[in-house]
């Protein structure tokens, strides 16, 4: 069997997998949209805030629940691989000439299935609420690209820490410091806008405040080649980062048993 | 009387003593509140010039009363997990089998999740005092504000209780948890209800929890507080709550 072959069976596995869990595929969804919704309404009055670049919040709060949704993407990646070592599927897969990278690709796979879902679904829900998406069209298409790039990326370094531990349970564990990377980035804010010089540091050293102004670039400015470099830039070096890492994980994983 | 001080005595010194010997348990309860202030009075601070935002002690005491209340609240949800954990394990059965006074039971956890919400608010109160949160509110409005975000304790203990007690297993613990969230999250969180629009003022204005958390500003800003407003709603969310929790205990007996 090739490896598109394997790989093809172990993501339809992965789907399957996923989709018929519900509490696989409805949290990713409701969840960043809640809390979207929480904080466009209560956040509304900082757009009057001199430089505020947008006077709607919700265009600019957009970017959340891709971000959001990414963290979930790297938890079901993670818990699923982790389950796999947990109940000996991977150790009688090692025993099967299936390929190392179909085992990977397949289950990302499954995972980036409920990311672009998810990223759909945001996007109909934004532009029911009234989103102004200043790129347009082209720009919807770029940041459902960069929208799954970043999923890739959190995906892999949750399926790293799944196959490194092999316990969900740690899986769950890195969750809230990924929360934390979040929470402390210009998720909320832009950068100049932080008023707290602590913060500001915080925010700007911390990569994911690319990864939310990349998105909303596209939705505010338009075109923005620097904040569209960075976003990219850094959604592939952590996918990079996660896909390799996993990878070895995996190596050492089926080299042990 | 006295059958239910001892299994309350009991079950609290049990329940109290498991956390404060296991980080797994007593970590999360720390750091999260801790992050929320850190994350919320820092990155958030500049919201407090938002033309109209009027609050005296500053942004950082704004946040502050917010997250000590969802802290407490969180304390009595952690104390849930603890519950339906103890029921998985099969020890709540051994408990209903062997107390003298079953409602010492619920009576324990809330004194484990008092205890839980103690050490919490002190962190924070201490964290926010090193940080130069200002307090303009006297010594009376403070012991209010601590009562209140007692009073908020007890009443989340008793919903987990209850979810708990009727699921009896850990997987419960995001219908004890989300609601909660919500809830709070759909009060003024970030700035006064004044400043909302739309829809969420409209919710935060029949959200409960919103006499809570203003109350709780005007005390730490030494406000006006609306005291029959603020404490008449936290007794009466605790009064409805506590029913729900022992309806819940007397299913757990039912159910054997």
């Amino acid at each position: 069997m090739s490896l598109a072959a394997q790989g093809a069976e172990m993501a339809r596995r992965s789907v399957l997998q996923t989709l018929r869990q519900p509490a696989m595929v409805v949290p990713p969804i409701a969840f960043p949209l809640i809390l979207m919704a929480v904080n466009v309404g209560g956040l509304q009055a900082a757009t009057n805030l001199p430089g505020f670049p947008t006077d709607d919040y919700l265009n600019f709060a957009i970017a959340f629940p891709f971000i959001q949704g990414s963290l979930f993407a790297s938890i079901n990646a993670g818990s699923s691989l982790a389950r796999d070592v947990e109940t000996g599927f991977l150790k009688r897969l090692a025993l099967t000439p299936m390929q190392r990278a179909a085992l990977l690709v397949g289950n990302l796979a499954g995972v980036m299935t409920v990311a672009l879902i998810s990223a759909v679904i945001y996007l109909v829900v934004g532009f029911a609420a009234g989103l102004h998406f200043e790129a347009g069209a082209a720009g919807v298409a770029v940041l459902l690209v960069l929208a799954l790039l970043i999923a890739l990326g959190f995906a892999s370094l949750g399926a790293l820490i799944g196959l490194r531990t092999g316990s969900g349970e740690a899986v769950q564990g890195v969750f809230p410091l990924f929360f934390v990377l979040v929470f402390l980035s210009s998720n909320a804010l832009p950068r100049e806008l932080i008023e707290q010089d602590w913060f500001r540091a915080i925010a700007t050293v911390n990569p994911v405040s690319y990864l939310f102004e990349g998105l909303r670039s596209l939705v505010i400015f338009g075109w923005d080649a620097e904040a569209l470099a960075l976003g990219f830039g850094i959604a592939v070096a952590i996918a990079l980062l996660g896909v390799l890492g996993a990878s070895t994980a995996l190596r050492t994983r089926l080299v042990r048993t | 009387m006295r059958r239910f001080a001892d299994v309350t005595g009991a079950v609290a010194s049990r329940s109290i003593h498991r956390f404060m010997t296991n980080p797994q348990l007593l970590l999360p309860s720390l750091v999260f509140p801790l992050f929320f202030f850190v994350a919320f009075a820092g990155g958030l601070s500049n919201v407090g010039n938002v033309p109209g935002f009027d609050f005296q002690s500053g942004y950082t005491a704004f946040q502050f009363v917010f997250v000590l209340l969802q802290a407490s609240a969180f304390g009595g949800v952690f104390t849930g997990f603890a519950i339906a954990g103890d029921f998985e394990s099969g020890f709540s059965r051994r408990l209903l089998l062997a107390a003298p006074n079953r409602l010492g039971i619920l009576g324990g956890y809330a004194v484990a999740a008092m205890v839980r919400a103690a050490i919490v608010g002190t962190m924070l109160f201490s964290v926010g005092l090193a940080t130069g949160m200002q307090v303009h509110g006297d010594g009376v409005d403070l012991f209010g504000l601590i009562v209140l975000a007692l009073l908020v304790n007890i009443t989340a203990t008793m919903w987990a209780a209850g979810v708990a007690m009727r699921l009896r297993t850990i997987q419960a613990g995001p219908a004890m948890q989300m609601p909660v969230f919500i809830v709070l999250f759909l009060a003024p969180v970030y700035v006064p209800l004044g400043l909302l629009s739309g829809w969420i003022h409209a919710v935060a204005q029949l959200n409960p929890f919103t006499a809570l958390v203003e109350g709780g500003r005007d005390l730490i800003s030494g406000g006006d507080v609306h005291t029959w407003l603020v404490y008449g709603v936290a007794l009466a969310l605790l009064a409805g709550f506590a029913v729900w929790g022992v309806r819940g205990l007397r299913r757990a007996e039912s159910a054997g």
